[in-house]
């Protein structure tokens, strides 16, 4: 699903709400399916307008941290940064990689464990026209293996998806 | 138990390389202990009577130091908003911060005592008890260091907010922390009382602090 509308719209905050990083004043929010114990953020992955890195750790403690963290089926983290792009550096501390390295990495972290929600805040941004479509593909792939992706973006997703438009048409 | 593993290896990673703060709270100590001598003046006797007021007045300043950035940096990049949604309990991660905190600022601050008493002239008997009295007190500073971390990230206050929320908080660890380093030397009263409830002020705040700090991090960032 795509989620459009112009700035300020709440296209933030509703990804947000799913999150569970707010609190909804009225109303709540169900998943059809998944697992009943787990809460929706447990089951999701939130890539928001920040990265999540730490700029002295190097592109592999960044991303075995997360995969530590976050998950108890971790996928190889070689294998990961491959599918980004980034296979080559995996020795080298995160401050010295560009924006749309930045965005990149952040997008293994989806990648390394797997969860059946992503929830993307403006996921393209910083990224070339070559991540933009590798984006894409991943993004496909996700939903081929019955995942769901709720992006909040302002340009084309480059997947075929449903649209909600927030806050009247942009 | 992984998650919380990978959270102290990473918080401890960060706090050894450059820009983080392992090294600042040692150096911190060290330039106030070694000034006061200068201060004070070079009367031995003096010196020896407040060297463990001394001591812990520079631990306590060294330990408030690196404190707002325990929470605001993952604020900052994003990771805290992770950390806020994971599976694991908010609780437990604020519990594996301080830890990584205080094995990075606390310890190194006891570990440098025998050397900084020294140089106040103190009695190996007095550097043993502000040893002591450290090892236990700073998990203290730590753990209600980590309730104002998260008051001052919750409501968007840096800088002056954690040290004003946090000075009071600390008043009773600094008091029996001296009463029972000054009461190993000099007596009247014994070592044990104050030594005990160090102890007891220590083990509450690492109960109380990971729960305030939760809550107030819960309630703030919306």
């Amino acid at each position: 699903m795509a989620l459009l509308g112009p700035n300020g719209s709440g296209k933030s905050s509703l990804l947000r709400l799913i999150a569970g990083l707010l609190r909804p004043s009225a109303g709540q929010i169900a998943l059809q399916g998944g697992e009943a114990e787990r809460t929706i953020g447990e089951q999701a992955h939130y890539l928001g307008h920040l990265d999540a890195l730490k700029p002295s750790l190097t592109v592999a403690e960044n991303l075995g941290f997360w995969a530590g963290y976050l998950g108890d089926r971790v996928r190889p983290a070689d294998e990961a940064l491959a599918a980004v792009g980034l296979g080559g550096l995996t020795g080298l501390p995160a401050a010295y990689l560009s924006a749309g390295q930045r965005r990149r990495l952040s997008l293994a972290r989806l990648l390394a464990v797997p969860r059946p929600i992503w929830l993307l805040d403006e996921p393209a941004s910083g990224l070339d026209a070559a991540g933009q479509e590798r984006l894409a593909e991943l993004m496909r792939q996700h939903l081929g293996t019955g995942g769901m992706v709720v992006a909040a973006t302002h340009g084309p997703l480059g997947i075929e998806a449903t649209e909600l438009r927030l806050g009247g048409s942009p | 138990m992984t998650a919380l593993s990978a959270l102290l290896v990473r918080d401890m990673r960060l706090a050894i390389r450059v820009g983080g703060g392992a090294l600042m709270g040692v150096l911190f100590f060290l330039i106030v202990v070694t000034l006061v001598p200068f201060a004070v003046g070079p009367d031995l006797v003096q010196l020896r009577r407040i060297g463990p007021a001394i001591l812990w007045i520079g631990a306590l300043l060294a330990s408030l130091l690196t404190l707002d950035r325990l929470l605001a940096a993952d604020h900052e990049d994003g990771s805290l908003d992770l950390i806020l949604m994971g599976g694991t309990p908010l609780e437990l991660s604020l519990l594996a911060k301080a830890i990584a905190h205080w094995i990075t600022t606390g310890l190194p601050l006891v570990i440098a005592t025998p050397l900084l008493g020294l140089l106040l002239n103190l009695e190996p008997l007095a550097i043993g008890a502000v040893a002591l009295t450290l090892l236990a007190g700073t998990p203290a500073l730590t753990c209600m260091g980590l309730i104002g971390a998260a008051l001052s990230v919750a409501l968007r206050r840096g800088g002056l907010l954690l040290p004003v929320l946090l000075l009071p908080l600390t008043v009773p660890v600094l008091i029996f922390g001296v009463a029972a380093s000054n009461a190993a030397v000099a007596g009247p009263m014994s070592f044990g009382a104050p030594f005990m409830i160090l102890c007891a002020l220590a083990l509450g705040s690492l109960v109380l602090g990971p729960l305030a700090a939760a809550a107030a991090l819960r309630n703030g960032l919306e």
